[in-house]
């Protein structure tokens, strides 16, 4: 469902150009506008639509499958840490608001300062660990899985 | 030539493409090099690029240990069954060991992972699949990366890998352009991490022309991954084994969360089981090891899903099609139709779009699946990619050659699809490849690995005048026509890339051709293939928009050349439902028990083709329930 963009309502400010993973929304030269310039490479991501600040994106189903007049908006609210969809049938019998958590925490936290971290030991660098583990393989003080330690073998052959 | 050439100089580690493996190894790297210089080129923006820019309602591997719930074991057993015995074991028992790890800091990070509020353990969707609020999945992760990054270069997209002029097959960096400004990107780098993406597109899609971009993978995977690594000379294993999903039909929603969570089942059109009648022969073919219904119904051994594709293709084509999901009896729990609906607008909102659109309500009616087209990549129910080095601890002297990820190209490692024999890593395990690939490179450097580098200027200068051919094509020969896109001297890239949709479909087992192919065909097509790469070197492009297009498509050339190679080379039907050899339509153990495993000569294009002993896990893996059928004697 390719995107668009409404006239009236799209400033120019290039949000959607800086996100779209497909690089297809980009700005008319001589509308100072956004649009889609190549609707089937859209992978109707969204992503523009919920970087749009004035909600000037919206998509309509592709043309070779979709029929006319539905709706599917979304608004995406990082302050709030949520995410909120409307989903209007086409015969107009269903009309859906849904709500979901986009993160548990405010923006942009919870993440360790990796270069202040202790320098890793020699016997760490050459052991099978990653960063936070083992602790965080288990959340306990158990090591990391090995051969030896479940019991396996690694042999050629056919095994069932 | 107008655009710039941008040199950066004394990277320790570049990152080839940031979706979930690329991100993952940013992130480790630093923890590991905490005076490396690492770097970050993404094509898209890492906020929303790779194969979660639009998020995911599940992830789909996590062991759960901390809960006792599984061993890394189990899950190697499980996709071993499900890729019909062909994974490196030693690889996916690593990435299995460590996947809990990385699941439990996206916790800490903020993504949204859902509880059982019985047991407090994370909420399964399925036995190895835990339920999640994931439309921000990928900016959460990419938050991690960017914070670990010296520098990340959003929109260049690489093109070729840079290699050594002092010594032989050893990385040194790699280059490509800015799809904005069309400046020419020099990435000079002691180690690369490859974490670009696998390949959506290369097979004819079932879509027509609006809706060509609604495929099951981004359209934005352009077989990177394998287009990188190949033009440089790694060896790549397992790209015969493309993959095919049975999907809603026309918007490919996921069908993961219904069947699992929601109960779902599927049925044809006539409302009759149909799967069951299609196994005795297909057991007949593939043989009871590998299909065993009795076992997997009473065991948590899965039905491989190449095998349940196969029921499908096969009722379909005996003319009692469409498959439709049974949804009506679950959607009447109002819960469970909400879960329905939040899992298509966490991952695929275009099914939503299209169920709008089309008035189809679950709760009243029975959706349509279809089979997709194939796709080739390495993190999903496929394992396509390079043949990488495993860990030290776990992997037999074929799989092991110094460092853990790390591909038959010195200093070249991979993560999530460039990983080949990896399948059912998903976005956790493709992230956890990520941070081994980058632990294993910067142990690379600290050993004296990559000293004595030498990248030449007229290596440098020689790239950047392949890459920007397309455009000089397109200035040359443009004015020879009135207007339009007919030009007796190039092809723009739409149109070799429907050239080559067309030829992949038809010689290579695409699903025009129900999946069907076989040596003859095969030949044909690759003397077709010989004949496109030709024209790929005419290729032309308008502005810098078109020449990401012509590099993409290059990228997808490459990736489907191997394809062509190695599908022909396994001379058996290994994976009914993916596709079909017309001429070997057993499976056959005693010849094809192997990893297949290739090599193109960037001097000639020349392909050698090998086979790979298979190593398996044995021991405590045995699955207890299968233990006991088996003493019944059942098996």
């Amino acid at each position: 469902m390719p995107t668009f963009v409404y006239m009236t309502r799209c400033d120019g400010c290039g949000h959607c150009v800086d996100i779209c993973p497909s690089d297809i929304m980009h700005i008319d030269k001589t509308l100072r506008r956004a649009y889609n310039i190549e609707p089937n490479m859209c992978w109707e991501c969204y992503s523009c639509v919920k970087a749009c600040p004035h909600q000037a994106i919206d998509v309509r189903g592709y043309a070779d499958f979709a029929p006319l007049g539905h709706s599917v908006r979304v608004i995406r609210d990082e302050e709030k840490g949520t995410i909120a969809w409307r989903i209007k049938f086409r015969n107009g019998k269903k009309d859906m608001d849904l709500l979901a958590p986009i993160t548990t925490k405010p923006w942009g936290t919870g993440y360790p300062e990796l270069a202040q971290e202790p320098e890793p030991s020699t016997e760490m660098r050459d052991s099978q660990l990653l960063y936070s583990e083992p602790k965080y393989v288990r959340m306990d003080e158990g090591g990391l899985h090995t051969l030896e330690s479940n019991g396996l073998e690694i042999k050629e052959g056919v095994y069932y | 030539m107008t655009y710039k050439t941008i040199i950066e100089d004394n990277i320790d580690i570049l990152v080839a493409g940031a979706g979930l493996g690329g991100t993952g190894a940013a992130f480790e790297a630093r923890y590991w090099g905490k005076n490396k210089k690492i770097v970050i080129a993404e094509k898209a923006n890492i906020d929303r690029s790779g194969a979660v820019a639009q998020g995911l309602y599940a992830i789909n591997c996590y062991m759960g240990t901390r809960f006792g719930e599984n061993n890394p074991e189990d899950h190697v057993r499980y996709a071993r069954i499900d890729l019909m015995g062909m994974v490196r074991e030693d690889l996916a028992f690593d990435m299995a060991r460590h996947v809990d790890s990385t699941v439990h800091q996206f916790d800490d990070w903020g993504l949204p992972i859902m509880k059982n509020s019985k047991t407090g353990s994370y909420l399964r969707e399925g036995r190895w699949q835990i339920m999640i609020h994931g439309e921000s999945y990928k900016p959460i992760v990419a938050e991690a990366a960017k914070k670990s990054a010296d520098k990340v270069f959003n929109r260049v997209c690489l093109t070729h890998l840079l290699m050594d002029e002092s010594k032989e097959n050893r990385v040194g960096g790699a280059v490509g352009f800015n799809v904005r400004t069309g400046n020419y990107h020099v990435f000079k780098s002691k180690a690369v991490i490859c974490g670009a993406g696998g390949a959506s597109n290369i097979f004819k899609p079932r879509s027509v022309g609006e809706g060509a971009g609604r495929v099951w993978y981004a359209p934005w995977s352009s077989g990177s991954a394998y287009g990188l690594m190949i033009e440089a000379g790694a060896k790549m294993t397992q790209m015969e084994n493309r993959i095919v999903l049975a999907r809603f039909k026309d918007g490919y929603g996921p069908v993961g969360a219904y069947f699992l969570h929601l109960k779902t089942y599927t049925q044809n059109a006539y409302g009759e089981e149909y799967e069951s009648k299609w196994f005795p022969e297909l057991q007949q073919r593939v043989g009871k090891e590998y299909l065993d219904p009795e076992a997997s119904h009473t065991t948590h051994r899965p039905i491989p899903t190449c095998l349940r594709n196969h029921a499908i293709i096969s009722e379909v084509n005996a003319g009692r099609g469409p498959i439709h999901m049974v949804t009506m009896e679950a959607f009447q729990d109002p819960h469970l139709e909400e879960i329905g609906w939040h899992n298509f607008l966490g991952m695929t909102v275009g099914q939503a779009v299209l169920w709008a659109a089309t008035d189809v309500d679950p709760k009243h009616e029975n959706p349509e699946l279809t089979t997709s087209e194939p796709y080739v990549m390495g993190s999903h129910a496929t394992g396509c990619g390079a043949w990488c080095s495993g860990p030290e601890d776990v992997s037999p002297d074929e799989y092991f050659w110094g460092y853990n990820r790390m591909t038959t190209i010195e200093g070249l490692f991979g993560a999530g699809d460039a990983v080949g024999g990896t399948p059912h890593a998903f976005s956790s395990g493709s992230f956890t490849e990520g941070r081994l690939a980058a632990k294993a490179a910067c142990k690379y450097i600290d050993d004296g690995k990559a000293e004595g580098i030498n990248i030449t200027d007229a290596q440098i200068n020689r790239r950047k005048e392949e890459i920007f051919r397309p455009l000089e094509n397109y200035k040359i020969y443009s004015n020879e026509v009135v207007a339009g896109t007919v030009n007796p001297n190039f092809h723009n890239p739409r149109q070799g890339l429907d050239r080559l949709q067309k030829l992949m479909d038809e010689y290579c087992g695409g699903f025009g051709v129900s999946y069907m192919t076989n040596d003859k065909l095969l030949s044909i097509g690759l003397k077709k293939m010989s004949v496109l790469g030709e024209d790929l070197e005419k290729i032309g492009a308008k502005d810098v928009h078109e020449l990401l297009r012509a590099w993409e498509l290059k990228h997808r050339y490459l990736a489907s050349e191997s394809v062509f190679h190695h599908t022909l080379f396994r001379k058996e039907t290994r994976w009914p439902g993916y596709y079909y050899r017309g001429d070997a339509m057993k499976l056959d153990d005693e010849n094809w028990h192997v990893l297949t495993v290739s090599r193109r000569d960037p001097k000639t294009g020349e392909y050698t083709m090998e086979k790979a002993p298979l190593y398996h896990l044995v021991g405590d893996i045995e699955d207890k329930d299968l233990a006991k059928l088996k003493a019944e004697g059942h098996h």
